[in-house]
């Protein structure tokens, strides 16, 4: 019983190990990729569609209504970063029901590389939307004396995001190879139904909390500008 | 008692209890979590949506805690530094 995928080694690639984590992540896209390129490939209008078409325009509308729900304003400006870690997580999650397929997110490196992705996003998305001294003075906010807790929490938001999706998903596998050896013919598959559970809301949880913290860095100005134009706005909000 | 002894007894020790304490402790904040969100959702079921999307982000944020302890657990279960540092040095 391996507590991580990185520890299962296939073969040596100049200075770098090819392990589990590396293959499964790779397998993951391909399956995304060429998944989505087959699809997308005769996309239609007419009044019947593809069955794949349907199903990728089915979870396009919901993760653009979940980013609307959360944001209040244009999904698409967030749709492609926030969409891609979503369904990255989602079906390495979802495929840990397969047997032999371990899931790339109960490593620590794959976890650790999708909030150092989300670590670089937040000051991106909020440079872009209020330039860089606007970015910046919300550090000093609400005074400047919380300068060095809101340096923090960049960094501790950050390993947490990594750490509770890496401990959920090991978590998971640990439990079915613990309940295996225990109670082998019965439990396994609810511990397993369970994990699949835990995985997507695990999924859910990640992008969303990316989300929050990404709108959060770009929206504090826009509320502001609402409310000082909030006077002679309010005929058009109303 | 050599020290490799004393250093496994003590981690398995110590791995017990940092779930025992961490999850119930985390688990009793979440059941008051989910208590008031229920009640808000029979006061007001309209903002359903909000209200679950909020218990739920916040029901993460509080069972990572619980999710560090477990890890804490593991690593001193499966990959305790001091027990392959003193592995080593024996072997040596």
């Amino acid at each position: 019983m391996t507590i991580t995928p990185d520890a299962i080694v296939y073969g040596q690639l100049g200075p770098f190990a090819i392990n589990a984590t590396l293959v499964f992540s790779w397998v993951v896209m391909a399956l995304l990729v060429v998944g989505s390129w087959l699809v997308t490939r005769r996309l239609s209008t007419a009044a019947s569609v593809s069955r794949g078409q349907l199903l990728l325009e089915i979870v396009l509308t919901t993760i653009r209504r979940q980013i609307r729900d959360v944001v209040d304003e244009d999904p698409d400006r967030y749709l492609p970063f926030i969409g891609t870690l979503f369904l990255f997580i989602l079906v390495c999650n979802v495929l840990a029901i397969v047997p032999g397929f371990r899931p790339p997110t109960g490593s620590v490196s794959t976890t650790s590389a999708l909030a150092l992705c989300v670590f670089v996003a937040v000051p991106a998305f909020g440079i872009a939307s209020r330039g860089l001294g606007g970015y910046l003075k919300s550090y000093l906010r609400p005074t400047p004396l919380m300068l060095p807790f809101n340096l923090l929490g960049e960094v501790t938001r950050t390993i947490s995001l990594s750490i509770r999706l890496f401990g959920n998903m090991m978590s998971g596998t640990m439990i079915a190879a613990v309940a295996l050896a225990i109670a082998p013919l019965f439990f396994p598959i609810i511990m397993n139904a369970l994990g699949l559970l835990i995985g997507v809301i695990q999924a859910y949880i990640f992008s969303i909390l990316a989300l929050v913290f990404i709108a959060s860095a770009t929206q504090a100005h826009e509320e502001q500008a609402a409310r000082t134009n909030h006077s002679e706005k309010e005929g058009t909000h109303g | 008692m050599d020290s490799a002894e004393l250093i496994g007894m003590i981690s398995i020790i110590m791995a017990g209890a940092t779930v025992g304490i961490g999850a119930p402790i985390t688990a009793i904040g979440e059941g008051w979590a989910v208590s008031r969100a229920m009640s808000a959702l029979a006061q007001q079921p309209d903002a359903a949506p909000v209200i679950s999307r909020t218990l739920f982000i916040g029901l993460a944020m509080t069972e990572s805690s619980a999710i560090y302890c477990f890890v804490v657990s593991m690593i001193l279960i499966f990959a305790n530094p001091f027990w392959n540092y003193f592995a080593g040095l024996a072997g040596a």
